[in-house]
């Protein structure tokens, strides 16, 4: 059979700085009618210019220089324009990782899908709406009659993708390219989507190009699999021989960077260094600088393509049978797994409590009407308690917009709570006076999320650590009588031994942030706040922005700050599975309020919430064969300014029940630790009967 | 919405009464009517007996804000302040020195100014975003490039230059249309067409390179390059999509003058000799007709304001974000 | 102790001394910090930037050396008591001695041996005739200036441009010395890197430039102390002083406005940004207010009102020059505080934007004071808009003052600008044959001027704001020479060892 893409020896150039860019270089694949064809790799390494090369869309410093582009024997790359733009939309479609910025704004989405009818059908007036309202349907828009007349802003983030991949199906494609098509959505929305393609391409037949960075998306949809390292392909293979038996180095410790539970009592295998610039010429292998296997012959020739088994084939020295050296598999496997000797955290004494909170809440108050009078309340968080133990890690976890990120700024007193308590170490934050409160700044701290915002451009690294210590007076010795003199050496110090402490040569502390990658950059936030002795950190996801080979170096300096320093962190995040590496107790937030909660194996291992059991179900899981049963979620996060009446998840839960429009359930206990709001349990005493009228109604 | 457009009304009540608030102190309050008074009269030879009859005639011969020899709110209605911020919200605006009535002036000049300042506008608009948008589809070549020079040069070029070399070539040296003057009826088309190319002209350089670069930052938007995977050709990229949102900006930042064209220009009116507010504002300066400077001033603010909300109703129109929402 | 001079130090003056020590400041600063020197060298890889700010160099230093005012000694009579002149004097007066005090009879045009209107001349045996009369100064020195002036004209012309090209030759062998010794190279393989335009900063743009007005400068200095090289006006004065006396006037309007306005602007613009709430309120209200009011409108008004104020209070000046230097002064207050709402806007969005940044939260979650976040995080990180600002307004500034000189509310009209030129020269555009030298010469040098600021403002805006390019095309030449350079220039060895992990 022959390829429906066959992509050979394609370079793509970015000219954007001093030096070109070669964002790819001599990749080659082809993809099979009807197949899912995944192209994995972290950020930078060329996935995207990959796509955009086929689409012959680069911006306007890209250039294609070498190479050939097939689909179906017809070069791509000597179609005049003309005849290229018959290609796209047509033959091959495309749909991108922002859905918020890729539809046009002031257009309605039938608008943007009868264009691509008219372009390549010639289908106008009602038979275009006719086409446009079907192919709405397939992708699962519900009330798309009344629906295809809005705006993209009046759709939410899942949907705008289902209108994307309507869109791209309206061409009736061989070909969608889906670049990142899940990246920027929750993973309950992610669910859905990836469901939705998978369905679509079964009943249209067509290919898909998939290009992710996440292992589970790969595990879940593809049918092949390329990974992608510094502009060029290392490794191709069939998904299960690809999960079976990884045979490049780069993807090996791809897999074991994942963070998860089983590996919770030991260190993430990490790739040292970061992805080389490609503007860089390379002579050897792309990898050898962080390859732990790397010899002479590594950095000295470029490593050809070597069959491991029929089907799949590694770009690496290790498989090659002429190079000599053959290093048995097994023993490079036996390597990648072998922990990376941070010790597991000693089993801290939990029972004394550092933090506090009852009933937080949070409300944004919204203006409307002609005096701009308060009209109502984004409820961001609504009641929420929990406690923080000293030297513990509680994960909160939760979708975007379910307030988890506000709870820690109203923890922090960031934001003003509105009601509720916070009670550090016995002390009441809440109303405390500006001044009392800089006395106690240096026992909590935050790590944010952005390491590129988080960070002030203008300012030195020793400027930006200093600045909690001078703002807080915060000595290295705790006499305080010392000559000025003294002590700011002192402090310069301990920068020093700050920026050791979390991994970056005390050299540093004369630059400015922009000369830092992400990673980096991550660290210098955490030696920031470090620099005060805090006892409590508030992570707020803080590796989210990163790659997974890099989100492994800042879960271990993390995991061996708790062990060394006896830090409680407060963990916010979306990802399940660094969740179950980290925390040691989990509580689930859903729109503002706090519905599960638990030590990490209670709830993940056993989640008793409806809406725990869909998020858990909804994270892809990189097994072959999942045993699993997925639940899948239907709708989105409601507004927080308008949550649904009785328990908010109502709208949504498969186990709905009359009485779950009416209250919000109580809490329910599973022994002393687990607790879950949910009806589907018997509730508390008091809770019930404050609403007889709610029983009455089931009954 | 409507709440929204009464909402934007009331809150132009107060920036009203601010403006007031500074032309009063502007014109009574940096200088006495006195000060004023012995101004026009003449520094040297003046009685007090002149100036009480200067300051008569005007009405400025009250106290400016607390009239101590009154009782109760004549206390405060009975001051130039009140008197005439009162008179200035009633459109009465009171004589200028030549004894005519002004608020009646400004009626009858208004028609003059709007015969220039329309067209100007209309046809600086369409000019402008043409060429804005050729410049867009050719970016990057020397079309652009050149187009970008030649923007820069001419916003560099003083606006009285175009005026003075376009009477010289055109009217004195071709003698293709009177220098200067104004009719009634078609007899009016002769006299503006020098004004109206002089004035789309002048504004071309800097009009021209904003609105190009409004058609860049759409052009980098992601929803472009959507449209173009669509398979759609480079000039329904533009049309359909680019235009549309950059119209928005374009749109919105042009509404705000429309209410202002009525006053005319100040310089273009005066060398054309065109009877029109703008013209009548540079005589009213030069022969240091306070009364009159200050009715246009307030004038001015007010025209400005209703711009304002103008524009806001403009952006519920064009952008279904804001009209929906 | 008697002096020849008596130095004086007018308002504009120590403002502009001010605004020299400040941009010195700046600039020493800047040169310590890297990240801030980063975007400064990326205004230095622009050609059009470089060759324009050449241009300006000269038109600055014409406006210094205008700046610096004094009293000269009148000659007494053995008193111990010196007395001063009451004219005010400045280095360029001193300089331009010849030109100030040259003055003819009435319009001359340019280059030209006689008057350019008739006079009834007294013959010596009585009779009378009417005819153009030789000039006091202006080719004085020519006896049959009929036949002589194109060939005297173009001899001095020659040989002061060749005089010109010689110091730029001279400047060229420094610069190029300089260089060289800097990368350790041969002089001659610097030059001609210069010439090939492969230098980091584009000497080739800038050397042509300099060429170019060097030549421009020598023939016109070497033509100006025997001719009126842009005629005389009404009054029989020079016109090319005129426009070297105008300059200044120009350079004061465009940076002492933006000086006046920035502190309210910087002050009220991040205030409202940072604190909103009623803070915000009041001063969205204030800027709506004053921004409502049409700019000509309200500086028409304010300059009248100065004017009544000056009139009536003529004791507060002790020369004209102070009198027209304080008018000077308040129109710069009044254009800057019509004009500083555009960028209190600007700021305060900007500011709204930053104070969510995640640096300044985590600033606050350390406790530090409002003052020291808006000193060490805000302000630093909204210096760019400022400048930008700074420098896009310059031009338009020095355009608005010939407007409303025009309009009557611009500067003294006894002190000499591009406004006051163009305002007496228009009267004379209905004479026939029509006076257009002093208009020209008004025309021309602004729009130098304004072209150079425009075109360095140009190249600021897109070395700080890379987001809002102006020149795409440029980027694409660079690209296509690089390209094909690159084989040759791969440091392979060295590239493999630093990235090696630390």
């Amino acid at each position: 059979m022959n390829p429906l893409l066959q992509i050979d020896n394609l370079e793509t150039v970015l000219h954007t700085g001093a030096t070109p860019v070669r964002a790819v270089d001599g990749l080659t694949l082809q993809i099979m009618q009807g197949e899912t064809f995944a192209l994995l790799g972290e950020s930078g390494c060329g996935k995207s210019m990959t796509a955009l090369s086929v689409m012959r869309l680069l911006p306007e410093v890209g250039e294609i220089v070498a190479g050939s582009i097939r689909i179906g024997g017809e070069d791509l790359l000597l179609l005049p324009e003309a005849a290229m733009r018959n290609v796209r939309g047509k033959r091959i479609s495309m749909i991108f990782q922002e859905p918020m910025l890729s539809l046009n704004p002031v257009m309605t989405v039938a608008e943007q899908i009868g264009e691509v009818l008219q372009r390549h059908f010639n289908l106008r007036g009602a038979a275009q709406q006719q086409r446009v309202l079907e192919i709405l349907n397939q992708v699962g828009i519900p009330d798309a009659e009344r629906r295809m007349a809005e705006y993209p802003f009046q759709f939410s983030g899942g949907m705008k993708q289902r209108v994307m991949i309507a869109m791209a199906l309206a061409g009736e494609p061989e070909l969608l390219i889906a670049d990142e098509p899940t990246t920027a959505l929750d993973v309950t929305i992610q669910a859905q989507v990836l469901d939705l393609m998978r369905d679509l391409q079964q009943r249209s037949g067509m290919a898909i190009l998939l290009i992710t960075h996440d292992l589970g998306v790969v595990a879940e949809m593809a049918q092949k699999v390329a990974v992608m390292y510094a502009g060029e392909i290392v490794e191709t293979a069939t998904r299960a021989e690809f999960f079976h038996s990884p045979a490049h180095p780069y993807s090996r410790k791809l897999f074991a960077s994942l963070p998860g539970k089983n590996k919770r009592d030991q260190g993430l295998a990490v790739i040292s260094g970061s992805v080389p610039p490609l503007s860089r010429e390379f002579v050897g292998c792309r990898f050898a600088d962080r390859c732990d296997h790397a010899w002479d012959l590594c950095r000295t020739t470029a490593p050809g393509w070597s069959a491991v088994v029929a089907g799949h084939q590694v770009r690496c020295h290790l498989f090659d049978q002429t190079a000599g050296s053959v290093l048995h598999s097994s023993a490079v496997k036996a390597a990648e797994t072998a922990p990376q000797g941070i010790p597991a955290a000693p089993s801290a004494v939990f029972n004394s409590e550092l933090l506090r909170v009852v009933d937080l809440k949070v409300h944004f108050p919204i203006h409307k009407g002609l005096m701009k009078r308060v009209a109502g309340y984004v409820k961001a968080v609504d009641g929420v308690s929990l406690t923080i133990a000293q030297g513990g890690t509680l994960a909160l976890v939760g979708e975007s917009g379910c307030g988890k990120t506000t709870v820690g700024k109203g923890i922090l007193q960031l934001i003003p709570p509105t009601a509720g308590s916070v009670r550090y170490d016995g002390l009441e934050l809440v109303g405390l006076e500006r001044k009392q409160l800089r006395a106690k700044r240096a026992e909590f701290q935050i790590i944010f999320q952005d390491p590129y915002s988080s960070l002030n451009p203008r300012m030195r690294i020793i400027d930006i650590i200093e600045e909690g210590m001078n703002a807080l007076n915060v000595r290295n010795n705790d006499r305080a009588d010392h000559a000025g003199q003294q002590s700011s050496s002192r402090q310069g110090q301990k920068v020093d031994a700050l920026l050791q402490r979390v991994g970056l040569p005390p050299e540093t502390k004369w630059r400015y942030p922009h000369e830092f990658s992400g990673g980096q950059r991550q660290r210098i936030a955490i030696a920031r706040a470090l620099a005060v002795n805090p006892r409590l950190l508030i992570c707020d996801e803080p590796t989210s922005a990163l790659d997974v080979s890099v989100q492994a170096q800042i879960l271990n300096l993390l995991k061996e700050l708790q062990a060394s320093l006896g830090l409680a962190y407060l963990f916010i995040t979306h990802n399940i599975s660094v969740v179950e590496y980290l925390a040691d107790e989990v509580a689930v937030m859903y729109l503002g309020r706090i519905v599960e909660w638990g030590s990490v194996d209670e709830v993940l291992g056993n989640p008793k919430h409806p809406y725990t059991q869909a998020l858990l179900s909804a994270v892809p899981v990189i097994e072959l064969n999942p045993k699993r049963e997925v639940i899948r979620l239907h709708g989105d996060l409601p507004s927080p300014a308008n949550p649904p009446a009785g328990c908010h998840f109502h709208p949504r839960c498969p186990h709905a029940m009359p009485v779950c429009h009416e209250t919000y359930p109580g809490s329910s206990s599973f022994g002393s630790t687990h607790t879950v709001r949910c009806h589907l349990y018997p509730q508390p005493q008091n809770s019930s009967t404050l609403q007889p009228q709610g029983a009455e109604t089931i009954a | 919405m409507l709440n929204y457009i009464i909402r934007r009304m009331l809150y132009a009540i107060p920036i009203l009464i601010g403006v007031n608030l500074i032309t009063f102190t502007l014109f009574f309050v940096v200088n006495t009517p006195d000060d004023m008074a012995r101004m026009q009269l003449g520094i040297k030879r003046v009685t007090p007996e002149a100036i009480e009859k200067w300051k008569h005639e005007r009405g400025y011969d009250k106290p400016l804000m607390l009239n101590d020899g009154e009782e109760g709110a004549a206390k405060f209605t009975h001051t130039i302040f009140f008197e005439k911020s009162a008179a200035m919200f009633a459109f009465d605006f009171g004589r200028a020195d030549d004894g005519r009535d002004i608020a009646h002036e400004i009626k009858s000049r208004m028609l003059p100014s709007l015969a220039i300042a329309l067209p100007v506008f209309l046809l600086g608009l369409l000019v402008y975003i043409t060429f804005a948008l050729v410049m867009a589809f050719f970016r990057a070549t020397y079309v652009d490039f050149w187009g970008v020079v030649l923007c820069v040069a001419l916003m560099s070029i003083s606006s009285l230059f175009y005026i003075i070399g376009g009477q010289f070539l055109i009217s004195k040296l071709w003698h293709l249309v009177p220098i200067s003057g104004y009719g009634g009826g078609l007899d009016a088309g002769k006299f503006l067409v020098l004004p109206v190319i002089i004035g789309v002209i002048s504004g071309a350089g800097a009009s021209t390179r904003w609105y190009r670069t409004i058609f860049l930052e759409e052009m980098s938007k992601d929803y472009v390059r959507t449209a173009r995977a669509k398979g759609l050709p480079e000039s329904v990229v533009l049309f359909r999509h680019v235009l549309r949102n950059a119209m928005i900006p374009i749109l919105t930042g042009a509404v705000v003058v429309i209410p202002l064209l009525f006053l005319g220009s100040l310089i273009a009116e005066s060398f054309f000799g065109i009877p029109g507010l703008g013209s009548y504002t540079i005589d009213a300066i030069n022969s240091q007709d306070f009364a009159v400077v200050r009715a246009m001033v307030f004038l001015g603010s007010l025209l400005y304001i209703i711009g304002l909300i103008l524009t806001d109703i403009s952006y519920t129109l064009v952008d279904p974000r804001i009209r929906l929402e | 102790m008697n002096m020849l001079y008596k130095p004086v130090i007018l308002w504009t003056d120590a403002l502009i001394y001010l605004l020299v020590i400040v941009v010195l400041a700046f600039v020493w600063y800047v040169r310590r910090n890297e990240h801030m020197l980063a975007p400064w060298r990326r205004v230095g890889h622009s050609a059009s930037g470089m060759a324009a700010l050449t241009v300006l160099v000269f038109f600055i230093a014409i406006g210094l050396l205008d700046t610096v005012h004094f009293r000269p000694a009148v000659e007494n009579s053995g008193n111990s008591e010196q007395v001063y002149s009451v004219e005010v004097l400045s280095l360029l007066d001193v300089i331009a001695e010849p030109l100030r005090t040259r003055v003819e009879k009435t319009y001359s045009a340019p280059f030209a041996a006689h008057l350019y209107a008739r006079e009834t001349i007294e013959l010596p045996d009585g009779g009378q005739v009417r005819e153009f009369p030789r000039l006091q100064f202006g080719g004085a020195h020519l006896q049959n200036p009929d036949v002589q002036l194109a060939v005297d004209v173009a001899e001095r012309a020659a040989a002061g441009a060749a005089q010109g090209f010689l110091g730029w030759c001279v400047l060229v062998v420094l610069l190029g010395g300089l260089l060289a010794r800097q990368d350790n190279a041969g002089l001659l393989p610097t030059l001609s890197a210069i010439r090939r335009g492969t230098t980091e900063i584009p000497w080739n743009a800038v050397l042509l430039t300099l060429m170019l007005i060097l030549s421009l400068l020598g023939a016109a200095l070497a033509l100006s102390t025997h001719y009126h090289i842009f005629g005389t006006d009404k009054v029989g004065q020079d016109v090319f002083y005129q426009s070297l006396k105008s300059i200044r006037t120009g350079l004061v309007i465009g940076t002492l406005t933006t000086l006046m306005m920035l502190p309210f602007a910087l002050l009220l613009g991040i205030m409202a940004g940072y604190f909103r709430g009623w803070v915000d309120d009041v001063i969205q209200y204030i800027y709506t207010t004053l921004s409502s009011i049409p700019g000509v409108l309200l500086i028409a008004a304010a300059v009248l009102m100065m004017q009544v104020y000056m009139e009536t209070h003529p004791e507060l000046f002790d020369t004209i020059a102070a009198r027209a230097d304080l008018r000077l002064l308040f129109l710069c207050i009044i254009l800057g505080v019509t004009s500083w709402t555009g960028l209190c806007r600007l700021l305060r969005g900007e500011t709204l934007k930053l104070r969510e940044m995640e640096y300044i939260q985590a600033a606050h979650a350390f406790g530090v004071s409002h003052w020291r976040i808006i000193s060490r995080h805000i302000l630093p990180n909204v210096m760019h808009i400022v400048l930008i600002a700074t420098v896009m307004d310059f031009s338009g500034l020095v355009l608005a003052e010939a407007v409303l000189s025009y309009v009557g509310v611009g500067v003294d009209p006894s002190m000499i600008s591009f406004g006051t030129m163009i305002n007496a020269a228009r009267l004379e555009m209905a004479r026939e044959p029509m006076v257009w030298w002093a208009l020209l010469s008004a025309f021309g040098f602004m729009f130098a001027l304004v072209l150079s600021a425009n075109l360095f403002a140009d190249a600021v805006q897109d070395a700080f704001n890379p987001r809002v390019r102006t020149w795409s095309l440029k980027a694409g030449k660079l690209r296509r020479t690089e390209r094909t350079k690159t084989p040759e220039s791969k440091p392979v060895a060295a590239a493999a060892k630093d990235s090696n992990p630390p």
